[in-house]
């Protein structure tokens, strides 16, 4: 049984959740091989699709309106749909992490998203491009990645690299670079951070969203950064950062805490774990897939407190429940209420910073309206709350359309296979020790049996012990 | 090593298993704070999406007004004077009456270092007063509930947002404000489906002992399930005599009047409304929403004197952030930067235009520059308003402005 219960905390870490059917295939395996076919299933990548690569962003489309291509009403129209295409990718991506394929990859790009955190509004092919970005170098060399984030144009226009000219160095890239994705914070000075901008300067893109270095606002002059002097470019400076083994440290322990725990005492076992592991990283020549592997077969990613300890993200939550009951929304209003709603919105984070997570995720209103989602989701319940106006005219459009039903097509025949044998009881232990990383207390068991009605059909037993078991605190939970 | 503490002084950790049903009825007489005095009230009105701070207190003299934005200007007859520079737009009539009773300060000129024009950064610097260069992770009120939460002391409903969710500005490190937009409903929601059966039930012993994070939820769930129970018992019989505008505010308003009159022990409530965001066709849009904003809040303080509880609440509304000067194409106005605000209520020293009018010679891009930090204003509400210690909460000293009155 504790097999059973390592491989869901594996899925579970690794991915969304496995199905019942997913399991039943794994009990047949040992760990390993488990661990390896989750790398085999995410080796492919197929890049997520709304708008072809000629699709003129908001900026374009004013020039084409003051040329006299487009009138007023035509403008609108078409930044709406700008607008309207990057929820259409929101939610194409969550599908696609409900959908159990690649979810290793899906797993992880929802980590880097949330370590690169990026936010555009008006250029859905930016913002298309540098979501494939990250779930294609999900699992790869970290250094690539950070290169590759570093010069998409949804970066380089977030942290308004485009304005960093030479005589006018705009310092925001340079900052974050070094606080959020790579060193952290006392690691670097502010002069450190005046001259690496001095080395951005130059880096850009063009109208049809490439990269491009523009040599004439390029400060070529000196500069010395960590105490090393030199013609520095851009490409210098991230070169510089992963040199430093803060770099390692700073990511292996971000990664940790999504990964197995965010509970993380000073001289813990945690902490020699995590500097072991970044030693690792560092001589790996940051490659993700190796530290991954790593963690996932040491025996203390399975210690009994690391299970069920963690809380699931808003995304983590919808898709996982999704994915467990094969769930498709008729609408893509509903994906994008639960994330506006619970406070995860991909491609849309706070700010570069990305969601703060763990705790921060739980207040009263919250795991009220977790413990209603399933409500919402299995039965169409009505929907009762408004998601916050956040202010901007242009988001407000969503938030009108939050009263529609959860229309869903829900997987329930091929779900409810798996739980034929046995009494109603047996059924209960069943479902919950497949929905919750945890066993059920005495008095939660004897409160969900009194739900169930003896004569009722199987099937019946089924969705009403599910919908009560995913309404748990415990649920919120993997 | 907050949350460590919290558990080891909380009555928590005496039980050694988790809410009892007979634990948590003496957790909810002992624990919500019932029949302590409550001292004094604080209200943030937040108006989001940047309010037009240019627009609702006119520089009816300055020529560079005027120039800068010829078709959305506020015309000088027009004008509620306050002095001799600046006055308050047409719709905001009802407040001007309020005004003219010493009930009202507009501070001018509040904003922050390195401003920052988008919403959501500008609105989450606002909420977690923090630089506009760091990233913090709690708001302000919530830390100041953090700061207030002591031993058997923490109370969930010390801080109230009349909303359906939380703003990150009630979010602690320890402890979390209350969301509700009515209190029937918010305890129809813990009354509803399994909440109510699960908030009075244990999860299993050993699971609770090595997952802490099991014990937050259903923590979470008892203090929602208690606070809810106790504010819709407490506010079922207070029911206010005085009318309210039917707008969103005005509902939001009467609810935060009718829990103070209930004697609820909450010392401060959070509403925003939107639709400041005004790029296009500002002035209608803008009017309307002033009206509505300055009709609330006088009939709000209509509310409290008749109560006699002028005195003891303060409201003040604040914007993320102000709008460019020069106005837009679209008969709108861009983002800006720095703002006025306003404090309204009896406790201050009579009210007044605190400092001086915006300087519209000299701006930082187009923008307007800030002289008093918005979180002196923060400053001053907690050390001088509700006398708790400011530094715990903001981090580091910030000067408070001398608005409140001594008594």
């Amino acid at each position: 049984m504790k097999e059973r219960v390592n491989k869901q905390h594996l899925f579970w870490r690794a991915g969304f959740g496995a199905t019942p059917d997913q399991l039943r295939e794994a009990d047949r395996q040992p760990l390993r091989k488990v661990v390896s076919q989750l790398f085999t299933n995410s080796r492919a990548f197929t890049p997520l699709s709304v708008v072809s690569d000629d699709q003129p962003d908001k900026k374009e489309l004013k020039s084409q309106f003051k040329e006299g291509k487009l009138d007023r009403e035509m403008l609108k129209d078409r930044i709406r749909e700008n607008r309207e295409a990057i929820r259409d990718l929101n939610v194409l991506w969550v599908e696609q992490m409900a959908s159990g394929r690649a979810a290793l990859r899906e797993k992880m790009a929802l980590f880097w998203h949330g370590h690169f955190a990026c936010r555009n509004q008006n250029n859905v092919r930016m913002v298309q491009q540098y979501t494939n970005l990250i779930r294609e170098q999900a699992l790869g060399n970290f250094g690539d990645l950070l290169m590759a984030v570093s010069k998409s144009p949804a970066m380089l226009q977030f942290l308004n690299n485009q304005q960093n000219r030479k005589n006018a160095p705009n310092e925001n890239f340079a900052r974050e670079v070094m606080e959020l994705f790579t060193l952290g914070r006392d690691n670097y000075t502010e002069h450190d951070i005046k001259e690496a901008a001095r080395a951005f300067t130059g880096w850009g893109y063009n109208p049809q969203g490439e990269f491009i270095f523009r040599r004439n606002v390029h400060d070529d002059g000196e500069k010395t950064v960590f105490g090393k002097t030199g013609h520095f470019q851009g490409d210098d400076i991230i070169k510089l950062l992963l040199e430093r083994k803060e770099t390692a440290t700073f990511v292996t322990t971000k990664l940790y805490r999504f990964l197995v725990t965010d509970e993380i005492a000073p001289d813990s076992a945690d902490q020699q774990r995590i500097s072991q592991l970044a030693d690792q990283f560092y001589r790996s020549g940051y490659d993700t897939a190796g530290l991954l592997e790593t963690i996932f077969t040491s025996d203390w990613f399975y210690e009994p407190k690391h299970i069920g300890g963690r809380i699931k993200s808003p995304v983590e939550l919808l898709a996982g429940m999704q994915h467990s009951l094969g769930i498709h929304f008729e609408q893509k209003q509903p994906v994008l209420y639960v994330q506006r709603t619970l406070g995860q919105v991909l491609l849309y984070p706070p700010n570069v910073a990305g969601w703060p997570g763990g705790r921060n995720w739980i207040d009263s209103s919250s795991l009220l309206f977790r413990m209603k989602l399933p409500d919402l989701v299995l039965k169409a319940g009505e929907v009762t709350i408004k998601p916050k106006d956040d202010g901007d005219v242009n988001t407000a459009l969503l938030a009108r359309k939050v009263n529609r039903l959860f229309a869903s097509t829900i997987d329930w025949p091929t779900f409810e296979k798996a739980f034929q044998k046995g009494s109603e009881e047996y059924l209960l232990d069943e479902l919950a020790s497949y929905f919750l990383p945890q066993p059920l207390s005495p008095s939660q068991r004897n409160l969900l049996l009194k739900k169930v009605k003896k004569e009722a059909p199987r099937s019946e037993q089924i969705r009403t012990l599910t919908a009560l078991l995913l309404s748990l605190p415990e649920y919120q939970l993997c | 090593m907050h949350r460590r503490k919290f558990f080891k002084n909380s009555a928590f950790a005496t039980v050694g298993t988790l809410l009892i049903p007979s634990f948590l009825k003496a957790y909810e007489s002992k624990h919500l704070g019932l029949n302590q005095p409550v001292g004094k009230t604080l209200v943030i009105v937040q108006l989001s999406g940047g309010n037009d701070g240019l627009n609702t207190v006119v520089p009816f003299r300055n020529d560079i007004y005027y120039r800068e934005r010829p078709t959305i200007a506020i015309a000088p007859e027009k004008v509620l004077k306050l002095n001799d520079e600046i006055g308050f737009n047409p719709a905001l009539e009802a407040l001007k009456g309020l005004y003219d009773d010493g009930l009202v300060t507009v501070v001018n000129n509040v904003g922050y270092p390195n401003p920052d024009r988008s919403h959501f950064r500008s609105m989450d610097i606002w909420q977690t007063a923090s630089d506009s260069d760091k990233y913090l992770t709690t708001g302000w009120l919530g830390r100041y509930l953090d700061a207030n939460c002591q031993g058997n002391d923490c109370i969930v409903h010390r801080a109230i947002e009349v909303d359906d969710t939380l703003s990150l500005a009630l979010k602690g490190q320890d402890l979390n404000g209350l969301a509700l937009l009515d209190p029937k409903k918010l305890y129809n929601q813990t009354r509803s489906g399994l909440v109510a059966e699960l908030s009075n039930i244990k999860p299993a012993a050993e699971v609770v002992a090595s997952h802490p994070n099991v014990s937050y939820l259903y923590k979470t769930l008892a203090e929602t399930a208690s606070s809810a129970e106790v504010i819709y018992d407490q506010s079922k019989v207070t029911h206010t005599k005085t009318v309210y505008p039917a707008s969103e505010l005005g509902n939001r308003l009467k609810t935060v009047s009718e829990l103070i009159t209930s004697g609820v022990n909450t010392n401060v409530y959070y509403i925003s409304i939107s639709g400041f965001d005004t790029h296009i066709n500002q002035p209608g849009q803008q009017e309307r929403l002033l009206r509505q904003y300055a009709e609330a809040v006088a009939a709000f303080t209509k509310d409290l004197k008749t109560n006699g509880k002028l005195n003891d609440v303060l409201l003040m509304t604040f914007s993320e952030f102000g709008r460019r000067v020069k106005q837009n194409a679209s008969n709108g106005t861009d983002h800006g930067t720095a703002n006025n605000l306003f404090l309204v209520g009896g406790g201050l020293t009579p009210g007044r235009v605190f400092n001086e009018a915006p300087n519209l010679t000299n701006l930082d891009e187009g923008d307007l520059k800030y002289t008093v930090d918005f979180r002196s204003i923060y400053a001053t509400l907690l050390r001088d308003w509700l006398k708790v210690d400011d530094q715990a909460v903001l981090g580091r000293q910030f000067e408070t402005l001398k608005v409140v009155s001594q008594s």
